[in-house]
């Protein structure tokens, strides 16, 4: 008996092999983003630019925010469609703090207060009495906008203070934007929130099975609750980022944006069905939806067309491998 | 006794008293020509909640709807400019097929590859909705380049009533027997209420639920040309979001999201409740922008008591009085 024969039955590695961390998902993700990345180099001479790479970067960061809660929102087994409406009526509420000379400070504060509220008006419907999250976030999808449309009808705010435009328009260093600095921070804060520490224990196990996590002492309500607080308080920080960066508020302000944060989550590598998936992967597909949107911009793609791709992408990505798994099979 | 309990006549009764309110100030919205431009008005609506209702029931949601309304119709009518002598028989016929294929790739998705249906249809809504962009190149297609039989259609007058109101009690007619009376129907309930027994009384799933996705596509087809005729004017953003007013109807009309339970009478109800809002709001001068918000607190409302109305019986008892005997 050689050496080799012996190998296999090594039991129990606490160590990844290699083999399994080069299969995974989020190597997959990488491979994909640096594929996209040095296709878009050969497309268009546009694109290796530092300046062109920063301005593509706010084609994900705000979504970026939005989409890391969710991640958390999505492993819990809950969904929230409301996110996009709850940037329109945090941002018409900003407006409105605004018409009454509201400082920046305060305008702040009206947005992220506004989508904590909204994020509490889903959670507690949803965990107080039990309702599904799919329904209750399609209605409040259009009370919120609804709302916003009430007190904007057709018009729009303009002539937000000039130091508003800091959270959108400003830089940090360089070509660093501050809505970037906002990522990273918020990308590092959600990779310890679910990884390591307990609540993003908590969070899995009741993904996974909520009556086993009730029965093992986690408080199943409040956990989801805190998730859909979180959720429209990131939904809140888009807003300030996105008025700021727009200068303006309309009522259709970030429509069809919930599913271009769904989109990044699942293509992340979560399960929509609860129990699994990591925060670095949504952060690749960050990247790559934003490579994505960014490559196909330079290339004259209107909007319309890329939301077909993103939409090819969103049931790609799910589609494939379950495909693959069949032909296997046979 | 039993129906004076029931949710329908709890809806039905709202209906009348939000009916009486309106005519108390403006009593011209209740005579019978209104009435009927009301229900006219509010058929797609009543068309697509039933297809809707098929998909709900087996625990599924078709978010794709109103893409696939808006590529239809947008298809219907490039049929008509380019071949203005073809007969409405045979742009029904497209539209209904076509419709039928659209929500057959949604079906597909979720038989085969057992993807959820809210991943599935979310995708193909913006998928769809950029198809219709990409095969009209942006453009609209306006009512002088239609023909007038193709515009007109839905609008003739047949006792007093338009087509396009006679289609949707075709429509409503037509389900009521499939929901109740076929193999079909009872399938769709049988499969949302409980799966697993579903597969050992030999039902497949996942076909069930392929049917309800074809079913919802083949309707959701239909609205597409009678929208486009009906407003003669076909562009991408035709029925933007309107997924969401059909979802409102089902669950206002009492279908549980969890699926296999809900009436065609009470969604049929649910879709003629929000038209009767959606049409009595500009006549008792409040801004249409209130609309969208209105029609979001009636979800939530509505789902709210569902709930409520769920927990005291759990699914739905299909043969009463058989348990009754035992």
């Amino acid at each position: 008996m050689s050496v080799l024969d012996l190998k296999p039955q090594m039991p129990n590695r606490l160590t990844t092999p290699f083999e399994r961390t080069f299969k995974s998902w989020e190597m997959l993700l990488v491979g994909v983003a640096v594929f996209i990345f040095i296709f878009n180099c050969f497309a268009s001479p546009y694109f290796l630019n530092a300046w062109n790479l920063s301005d593509a970067t706010f084609n994900f960061t705000e979504k970026a925010m939005i989409a890391f809660a969710m991640t958390l929102l999505i492993i819990s087994g809950e969904i929230d469609l409301s996110v996009a409406a709850i940037i329109a009526l945090a941002s018409t509420m900003m407006g409105v703090a605004m018409e009454a000379g509201a400082t920046t400070p305060v305008l702040v504060l009206v947005g992220l207060t506004t989508g904590v509220m909204c994020g509490a008006f889903n959670g507690v419907l949803i965990t107080r009495f039990g309702l599904p999250s799919i329904v209750v976030t399609i209605g409040t999808m259009s009370f919120f906008r609804g709302l916003s449309y009430i007190i904007l009808g057709d018009g729009a705010y303009r002539g937000y203070p000039a130091d508003f435009a800091w959270f959108g328009q400003g830089y940090v260093f360089w070509v660093i934007s501050v809505e970037f600095v906002i990522f990273v921070i918020l990308a590092v804060f959600y990779t310890i929130l679910l990884h390591k520490t307990n609540f993003g224990r908590a969070i899995y196990a009741v993904g996974n099975n909520a009556t086993a996590a009730a029965f093992s002492g986690i408080r199943v309500e409040r956990v989801k609750l805190i998730l859909f607080l979180l959720t429209g308080l990131m939904s809140g920080l888009a807003a300030v980022c996105l008025t700021s960066r727009l200068g303006s508020t309309r009522p259709s302000i970030a429509s069809g944006m919930e599913l271009e944060v769904v989109t990044m989550v699942v293509l992340g590598g979560v399960n929509i069905l609860g129990g699994s998936g990591s925060v670095p992967g949504v952060i690749i597909a960050a990247f790559i939806m934003g490579l994505v949107t960014f490559g196909l911009g330079l290339l004259n793609v209107p909007g319309i067309v890329m939301s077909i791709f993103l939409g090819v992408l969103l049931i790609g990505v799910i589609a494939l491998p379950r495909l693959w798994s069949r032909v296997r099979r046979g | 006794m039993t129906f004076l309990k029931s949710r329908e006549a709890i809806l039905l009764g709202a209906l009348v008293v939000l009916l009486i309110l309106i005519a108390s100030r403006f009593p011209s919205f209740i005579l019978p020509s209104n009435l009927v431009a009301v229900f006219t008005d509010t058929t797609p609506l009543l068309i697509l909640a039933l297809g809707q209702m098929a998909v709900i029931l087996t625990r599924c949601i078709d978010l794709s709807v109103a893409a696939n309304l808006a590529l239809t119709g947008m298809v219907c009518a490039m049929i008509n400019v380019a071949a203005p002598g073809l007969p409405i028989g045979f742009v029904l016929v497209v539209a209904l097929s076509l419709g039928a294929v659209l929500g057959a790739i949604n079906g597909l998705f979720v038989w085969k590859l057992g993807i959820p249906s809210i991943v599935v249809t979310l995708g193909t809504m913006t998928i769809f909705r950029g198809m219709v962009f990409v095969i009209s190149e942006g453009q609209w297609i306006n009512a002088h380049e239609m023909t007038a039989a193709f515009t007109g259609w839905p609008r003739h007058i047949i006792l007093g009533v338009p087509v396009m109101a006679w289609i949707g009690l075709a429509a409503f007619a037509i389900m009521a027997v499939v929901m109740n009376s076929t193999t079909l129907g009872r399938s769709f309930f049988a499969v949302g209420g409980n799966p697993h027994a579903a597969v050992y009384t030999g039902l497949n799933v996942g076909r069930t639920q392929f049917y309800a996705f074809v079913l919802s596509g083949m309707l959701a087809g239909l609205c597409g040309y009678l929208w486009v005729a009906r407003y003669a004017v076909a562009y991408v953003d035709i029925a933007g979001g309107f997924e969401l007013d059909v979802v409102a109807a089902c669950v206002i009309g009492g279908l549980s999201i969890a699926g296999g339970a809900g009436t065609v009478f009470g969604t049929v109800l649910g879709a003629l409740f929000l038209g009767v809002v959606k049409n009595a709001l500009p006549v008792v001068n409040i801004s249409p922008f209130w609309q969208l918000a209105i029609s979001g607190a009636a979800i939530i409302i509505a789902v709210f008591f569902n709930a409520r109305a769920g927990k005291a019986q759990q699914g739905r008892v299909i043969l009463k009085s058989a348990e009754r005997t035992q």
